[in-house]
């Protein structure tokens, strides 16, 4: 009896430890998750209409809302072209700053400096480069070379690649640092011993600097979907996701339905749609790499 | 050990002449001059700090070559990349890469030089024959004990059959009983294959057992480059005197002995094994305190104030506080110049005359 009790309390003290963190993580992730998926088979409430059961209505909608499809469609090109490309100068950046050489410490920081700015101030910053007539980019076009001007950000065919080297330029940095840190705890004597083996810089890079970041790298990766179908702020100052939706991407998709056209229902749906694939992306990513990541 | 036929290899002469070593103001390595000679086991002995793994690094080609030069065989090597030495390394560390297998690791060399399969294969089997590793090669590092990542370590540096290998002081991650074995099996095999090898250790145990040469050095200096019989029986310098041995050598300031009382730059040396109780011995010391240890027993004795450590053997009995006199045999005998850090041979048929009956 007495250790019944003793075991009850033991309980009731471990739930109460739990308590604060899990109502966060309830209130603000498990239950929004939940009704989401709920009212994503509810239509719109507006005014005195209630919000009533409409079955998969909505999803069918959304397989056939050109609009969507094209999010996708650039969502998927913004994650091709930002995600291998910023990996691998962060690769490149990390091992450079590892190497003794002078003003290092000013590189790593320089390298780092995008990372730190708020979003705001660099897409400012970069809005000023694409400018076109007067931005840093069109002044190097028209005085080096004579060309005429150009609107990176107004036009459809570059819209997205602009947005995808801005993209690029803040989280190589970013990526740089994990790499870093990993090169730092690999032994110098590994690549003594692979130096004498006979093995150049070449070799040593992939046979052994690569495959031992692998770790790194499947965390960097996963980090980098993630934000790929996260980006909304960059695209809010630069293009507004224009023109003619060239440079939204999904969430910004869901953002416009859901608060600026206060299309609840269809935009819970949209949600839905993203959250299952980046699920889909993660359970995908860890099994893909497991077999090839080497953990200590 | 199985008697595998591992092909042998023509060891190379290594000579350093007057190599240096300088890290901002200090000179970690300073004027080394060492001669190698081709196919035999040459230690590196010396206390943290001396230079030594700082030589082995820079034979190896880790390390730039500040002042001086280095020859391999019949080549200087000083500006010579690691991988163009033409020889094999192994690491304090092991250095082993942690995400291939024992295989991969053991033949990591030969693929890098693009040695064909069948020649792989062929070697990787006799090497893991002579290293019984037979049964790990699919393994990884971490799933390994220490003794057998240590093979693993020796199978990559021979497979290569490279005419020069270096170790780094390979043993001192290992328990004291697999220390032992090792260093057997690696003597062995260092016979065995004909390779030159150069291992740098603190441990003067395992340089006086393996080696064919001991070079001992001190603070970036060279102390003496002898045969572990001629470090032990001739130490050239107080420095080599105190190193080799255990316990060490007594060495004794002149001045504290009677007949001798005027030769303040003199040092006497004794080993401790060397002194017996001889009532009309020269030496007469307190004995501080007593350790018997079975076979022999330990006596730590002063002179005027002087230190000095005795061994005896198991039936001989001293007290604590006891006064008692030490002789020794004229052959026991070295005596040392403090000014000139020398041996001075010439003093000896003088002194042993005056202290040896």
């Amino acid at each position: 009896m007495m250790r019944r009790m003793a075991l009850k309390r033991e309980w009731i003290h471990g739930w109460l430890l739990l308590l604060p963190a899990m109502v966060f993580l309830f209130a603000f992730t498990h239950i929004p998750a939940i009704t989401t998926f709920i009212n994503s088979f509810y239509s719109t409430p507006r005014g005195k209409r209630a919000a009533k059961f409409i079955g998969t209505a909505n999803y069918e909608r959304m397989f056939d809302d050109p609009v969507f499809w094209q999010v996708l469609w650039n969502n998927i090109w913004f994650a091709v072209g930002t995600i291998p490309l910023s990996i691998g100068l962060a690769i490149v950046m990390a091992l450079w700053v590892n190497e003794k050489m002078i003003g290092r410490s000013f590189l790593r920081m320089a390298f780092f400096t995008p990372t730190v700015l708020p979003l705001i101030a660099v897409a400012n910053i970069w809005m000023f480069f694409y400018t076109p007539g007067f931005g840093l980019f069109d002044q190097l076009r028209s005085g080096l070379f004579g060309l005429p001007s150009t609107n990176y950000l107004g036009s459809p065919d570059t819209a997205l690649n602009a947005i995808i080297v801005v993209t690029v330029w803040k989280e190589a940095g970013f990526f740089m640092i994990f790499y870093l840190a990993a090169l730092q705890a690999m032994p110098v004597s590994l690549k003594e011993a692979a130096q004498i083996e006979g093995a150049n810089r070449w070799t040593i890079f992939w046979r052994i600097t690569f495959p031992m970041l692998m770790p790194t790298t499947l965390f960097v990766t996963v980090n980098a979907v993630i934000n790929s179908f996260r980006l909304v702020d960059h695209i809010f100052i630069l293009t507004d996701g224009g023109p003619d939706n060239a440079s939204a991407l999904l969430l910004f998709y869901i953002y416009e339905t859901a608060f600026r056209f206060w299309e609840t229902g269809y935009g819970a749906t949209l949600t839905v749609a993203l959250l299952a694939l980046l699920s889909l992306l993660a359970i995908g990513q860890f099994f893909f790499f497991d077999k090839k990541v080497h953990y200590k | 050990m199985t008697n595998a036929p591992l092909t042998t290899v023509d060891g190379r002469a290594i000579t350093l002449q007057s190599v240096s070593k300088i890290w901002g103001d200090s000179r970690a390595v300073d004027d080394l001059s060492i001669e190698v000679p081709a196919g035999t086991f040459t230690a590196l002995l010396g206390p943290s700090g001396c230079g030594k793994s700082t030589t082995l690094r820079m034979i190896a080609g880790l390390e730039s070559v500040d002042e001086g030069r280095i020859r391999i065989g019949d080549e200087e090597v000083n500006e010579r990349a690691p991988s163009k030495r033409d020889l094999s390394m192994v690491f304090q560390s092991y250095a082993l890469f942690p995400h291939l297998s024992v295989a991969e690791n053991i033949v990591f060399g030969l693929k890098v030089r693009r040695v064909s399969r069948a020649d792989r294969d062929a070697r990787l089997n006799r090497v893991a024959d002579l290293l019984g590793l037979s049964a790990l090669l699919e393994r990884k590092p971490a799933q390994l004990s220490g003794g057998q990542q240590q093979r693993v370590a020796l199978g990559r540096a021979i497979i290569g059959e490279k005419p020069v290998c270096l170790m780094d002081e390979p043993l001192s991650n290992l328990d004291a009983k697999l220390r032992q074995e090792m260093r057997t099996e690696i003597r062995a095999l260092q016979q065995q294959l004909g390779f030159t090898m150069v291992y740098v250790t603190h441990d003067q145990v395992e340089a006086i057992t393996m080696a064919d040469q001991v070079v001992l050095l001190n603070k970036g200096r060279l102390e003496q480059a002898a045969t572990p019989r001629d470090l032990y029986e001739r130490p050239a310098t107080p420095f080599s005197a105190r190193f080799v041995g255990t316990p060490p050598m007594n060495l004794i300031p002149a001045s504290a002995l009677k007949p001798l009382a005027q030769a303040d730059t003199l040092l006497i040396g004794v080993r401790p094994e060397a002194l017996i109780l001889d009532p009309k011995g020269p030496i007469t010391a307190k004995v501080k305190t007593v350790e018997y240890h079975g076979a022999d027993t330990l006596a730590e004795c002063s002179i005027n104030s002087e230190p000095m450590q005795v061994r005896l053997s198991g039936g001989s009995v001293v007290t604590a506080g006891d006064t008692v006199s030490f002789g020794f045999a004229a052959e026991a005998l070295h005596v040392f110049d403090v000014m000139q850090n020398c041996r001075r041979d010439d003093l000896l048929p003088e002194i042993g005359a005056m202290l040896c009956s």
